[in-house]
């Protein structure tokens, strides 16, 4: 049933109780009596819950039965439910779109106290959308088809197991990863809670897979460096940087490094946290995937000093190159490579890139980089891991097994002049430190904590268990940690705290310092925002579209979130993420398609003085200039729906559906007319 | 679109027996309007052979009371040009709309405003008190201001009143037609007329222009870039112009992009940029407010400092982007000013 033209206006309104999330603050009885009086108002109800069956049923009804041509429901945000009641008016026979949507809870009734104004405030948004929606016309929701390859950005191991979930189903996945191998923070730790079962036993089998998978293409090294289209259909570019090896010819034997002219390893090790060191050309650790070695340029003494403006390395030709000779026919060592920017088009895209511990030189009183004993936590990770730079003994940088250990929780957590969110997993890692001290040491360990956090499967108990291990634990924030006055000479700390359970100063000496660093967005997450089209919490964490209802969804339609680049979280939270991640990337590729709101600007080509105002202003990059019309044109399929250009077009001839003028004047007359009293 | 007054499928209504009966009058307006109908030059002779003008106080001499004396609609149509901005204008505007069939806004003044409606920034107290008291070329002692009322020699003469803000026809009395311009060309004013005479007349409330912007018909249109972004905005003194580029290619505000065209580019041939006379399409409801945001959306600072920097290229921005606009305008008057 389609509205004819001349044929009265009939609207049917409909206001939600939502439990008492909107009644207990908005009169609903007296907005639907309001309405009841305005101009083409047909239906005027009230209903607890509009979104459950009965309620659209009961819009379904009404359109039948009384003739309904226009559908109004104030109700929550349209972000949740515009959809649903779409789908409600469809059922009903009419064209979706003869639908308006007033938010009365997100916009009213949740940041109001005043029931009398608030009351007031939705019969004003109630009357503008009465006032609009006879200006709707019939629209087409328009199906595009999906692009199935994907493309996963940053191979901790929240990409990882994202990519592998999405290749072993046969999807095409190109996994980007800006380290010369994957593994992300995960492979830096020993063991992990609760479990404490091997970090690196859990993870290299599935970097191993990654590496080998036929339906992964692996770029390390690499970063992406422009992101356009949308859903179903991204164009992505991605700057491969060079690590003056060929891949395709590398064997990962090694021997380059072996006969590098640098005898002795020199240069601070970054896997390492810089507590190792490594040669110019080495191998980022052992278990890396892709197993190719990479030349620092930096420090290589056959590249000189210094970049080029452009980011590049000039060959200065000066060194014997025995790793070229120990290369020997592989001939994978390739001194001018250069970055080289490849273009891929995909359909859905999974964010995995990670967080960045907090760097404790923010909270000067702790002395880190002040004492050589102040560690972060990630340093005794790899201090403690077989595989790190004391092969797993533990050892300060004075070379001397600690007697006594401090392990200082909620370091830039938790605390109005840094970080004030809680970063979830720093109690639990600081429980498998001590536990691994123990396990390493004879040392007396002292936690630290303001609160134990310990919320998860398993987790009180892994702190129950632990605990009763010979600890300390101390209920106080340490206020600081200086020299002890008493022994300058072997690096003594005293850490001063308040026990706040039995009220006394504690002035602890110890060896060495442990601080349990919170988790923050990384650096370039904000650069990432902007290229992807993301939005962040304020924190800077990427931000879901919806908590409970689109936990990895973004706002950006095929752009899902997995791991901590969403909001600190553990291995399994991370790995169920990325699991879910896939899983809400394959209902869209596997569907075929993508349906496109029809919400899109177009050119009246007429009217269009071509003045080509708008064409550099379109983010999607949807209007060209037609040289042989001389006016603009606006491509649908890559327009979004932004309005930039609607508003910027400056004789009017820009038009978008849903949001045409005479809809949006009508709403601001409808929202300003003066209310009954 | 072409003009929209020529609809030749309109079959024309019943010949016209007698000699329409045609009036001009003037209020705010600078006079430029009435040049225009002089300007017609032997075309003048044609319009005066077929109608009979009944009211052009700036050429023949006519009383109030000869066209209070008129049977309502005997005029066929009134062309008035300027602004309405005191309550004899009001007054007259009233009385020619009642005995006038067709009610015709001419000149940018009665469409829009005009150049009087830059008024409405300030109120009426403030600018009788700088006209009569603060002006740098007053040598008013006592201040003396005019009076609605005097009383000298036994007689009383009266004046009119100022009104609050200055008003554009159609805020005033329904208006038929607009015939935009400041001045309209001869050419815009001889369809006019024509349509008139010939019955052909568009959709009532249209505007006699065709309904797209300047650049249409712009001879620069070629030369402006399709990524043109703002560094810096001159004003045309100010620099050394290229007689064939794009004006806001060179940095220079134009209003063509917001503006109707039918003038064919007046002012661009004469080597200066629109400055928005012909006011905006029927798409727009504020011109000054359209070509700000497409401005402004093209500038190439992306920071507060930056987009500051550029805009002070624009040191009047009523000025420029409301200069005929302002009174028809969304924003129409300073703040807190009546609406009449």
């Amino acid at each position: 049933m389609e509205t004819r033209k001349n044929e009265p206006v009939r609207i049917g309104f409909y206001v939600c109780h939502c439990g008492v999330n909107i009644a207990h603050m908005v009169d609903v009885e007296a907005v639907a009596k309001y309405v009841a009086t305005l101009p083409n108002v047909v239906v005027s109800r009230n209903y607890k819950y509009m979104c459950s069956d009965p309620g659209q049923e009961m819009i379904q009804t009404d359109i039948r039965e009384q003739r309904l041509n226009r559908v109004v429901v104030a109700a929550c945000s349209p972000l949740l439910h515009e959809h649903t009641f779409r789908g409600a008016t469809e059922a009903g026979g009419l064209n979706p779109f003869y639908f308006q949507m007033v938010n009365i809870r997100e916009h009213d009734s949740w940041v109001h106290t005043d029931r009398l104004e608030a009351t007031r405030k939705a019969m004003a948004l109630a009357r503008a959308a009465i006032q609009r929606v006879p200006h709707h016309k019939p629209l087409e929701v328009k199906k595009v088809p999906i692009n199935p390859d994907v493309l996963i950005v940053g191979a901790g191991i929240a990409g990882i197991h994202a990519a592998i979930t999405m290749a072993n189903a046969g999807k095409k996945v190109c996994l980007v990863e800006k380290e010369p191998s994957i593994g992300g923070h995960m492979a830096m730790f020993d063991k992990t809670f609760p479990t404490l079962d091997c970090a690196m036993c859990v993870l290299s089998p599935k970097m191993a897979t990654v590496g080998s998978h036929p339906n992964i293409t692996l770029w390390t090294y690499s970063e992406v460096v422009k992101v356009d289209g949308y859903v179903g259909n991204f164009k992505v570019t991605v700057r491969r940087k060079p690590r003056y090896i060929i891949e395709d010819l590398c064997t990962g034997c090694q021997e380059c490094v072996a006969n590098c002219v640098y005898k002795e390893p020199k240069f601070p090790d970054a896997f390492n946290l810089g507590l190792g060191k490594r040669k110019p050309v080495y191998m980022p650790f052992a278990q890396a995937i892709p197993s190719i070695a990479i030349i620092d340029p930096e420090v290589c003494l056959n590249f000189k000093r210094g970049k080029n403006p452009d980011g590049s390395y000039t060959v200065s030709d000066k060194c014997k190159k025995l790793c070229v000779v120990a290369c020997g026919d592989r001939k994978a060592i390739d001194f001018t490579q250069k970055a080289v920017d490849k273009e891929i088009t995909v359909g859905t895209i999974i964010m995995a890139t990670g967080f960045k511990t907090f760097d404790p030189h923010r909270t000067p009183y702790y002395g880190y980089g002040v004492y050589p004993n102040v560690y972060t936590a990630l340093e005794l990770e790899r201090v403690i891991n077989a595989s790190g730079p004391t092969e797993g003994h533990l050892v300060m940088r004075n070379g001397k097994e600690p007697k006594r250990v401090a392990i200082v929780h909620c370091v830039g957590s938790r605390d109005e002049n840094t970080n004030r969110w809680c970063s979830r997993v720093c109690c639990l890692y600081s429980l498998k430190l001590a536990h691994l001290i123990l396990e390493h040491t004879d040392a007396e360990v002292y936690n630290f904590y303001i609160d134990m956090r310990t919320p998860g499967k398993s987790m009180e108990e892994f702190y129950n268990r632990v605990a009763e291990e010979g600890m300390h634990l101390v209920r106080g924030r340490v206020a600081d940690v200086y020299p002890d006055p008493n022994d300058t000479a072997s690096g003594r700390l005293i850490v001063q705290a308040e026990d706040t359970l039995t009220n006394r100063i504690l002035k602890i000496p110890v060896d060495m310092v442990v601080l349990s660093v919170g988790l923050e967005p990384r650096p370039e997450a904000e650069d990432l925002r902007r290229l992807f089209n993301l939005s962040c919490s304020s924190e800077g964490w990427f931000l879901e579209r919806h908590p409970k209802l689109a936990p990895v969804s973004t706002f950006t339609d095929g752009i899902f979130l997995a791991g901590c680049c969403q909001g600190p979280k553990d291995i399994p939270d991370s790995v169920a993420q990325a699991g879910a991640a896939a899983a809400e990337a394959f209902s869209l590729i596997d569907k075929g398609y993508v349906e496109q709101e029809p919400n899109t600007a177009f050119v009246l080509a007429e009217e269009c003085s071509g003045c080509k105002s708008c064409i550099p202003l379109c983010p999607y990059t949807a209007i060209s200039f037609n040289e042989e019309t001389k006016k603009a044109v606006i491509n649908e399929a890559l327009c979004k729906g932004c309005g930039t250009c609607v508003a910027a077009c400056p004789s009017g001839s820009i038009v978008q559906n849903l949001f045409e003028d005479q809809e949006i004047f009508s709403e601001i007359d409808g929202v300003l007319a003066p209310l009954p009293q | 679109m072409p003009l929209a007054l020529i609809t030749p499928n309109l079959k024309p209504l019943k010949p016209l027996m007698f000699k329409p009966k045609v009036a001009f009058y003037w209020c705010a307006s600078c006079g430029g309007c009435e040049e225009t109908v002089v300007d017609l030059a032997e075309d003048i002779l044609g319009v005066v052979e077929k109608v009979d003008i009944v009211l052009w106080p700036v050429a023949m001499d006519f009383k109030y009371k000869d066209v209070e004396a008129m049977p309502d609609k005997s005029i066929l149509a009134t062309l008035l040009n300027g602004a309405i901005r005191s309550t004899e204008q009001e007054e007259m505007a009233r009385l020619l709309r009642r005995k006038s069939q067709y009610m015709i806004a001419y000149g940018a003044c009665a469409h829009l405003g005009g150049i009087p409606g830059l008024a409405n920034q300030f109120t009426r107290e403030h600018i009788l008190k700088f006209n009569y008291e603060d002006g740098p070329a007053m040598a008013n002692e006592k201040k003396t201001r005019p009076q609605l009322v005097t009383e000298e020699n036994g007689r009383t003469p009266r004046l009119p009143a100022l009104t609050n803000v200055v008003r554009s026809l159609d805020q005033v009395v329904e208006v038929d037609y607009y015939v935009p311009g400041c001045p309209p060309t001869p050419k815009i004013t001889r369809a006019a007329v024509t349509a008139l005479l010939e019955n052909r007349l568009p959709p009532k409330g249209s505007v006699i222009a065709p309904d797209i912007a300047l650049c249409d018909e712009c001879p620069r249109k070629a030369t402006k870039p399709a990524n043109i972004s703002f560094r810096e905005f001159k004003r045309p003194h100010q620099a050394l112009m290229d007689p064939q580029k794009c004006f806001l290619a060179q940095g220079v505000v134009c209003m063509g992009p917001s503006t109707l065209s039918g003038c064919e580019a007046a002012c661009i041939s004469g080597g200066m940029p629109c400055t928005g006379c012909f006011g905006p399409t029927s798409r727009v409801r504020d011109q000054g407010l359209k070509i700000m945001s497409s401005l402004c959306s093209n500038l190439e600072p992306k920071d507060e400092q930056g987009i500051s920097a550029v805009l002070q290229g624009i040191p009047d921005p009523i000025g420029t982007f409301y200069r005929y606009g302002l009174a028809r305008s969304l924003l129409r008057r300073k703040v807190n000013l009546p609406t009449d």
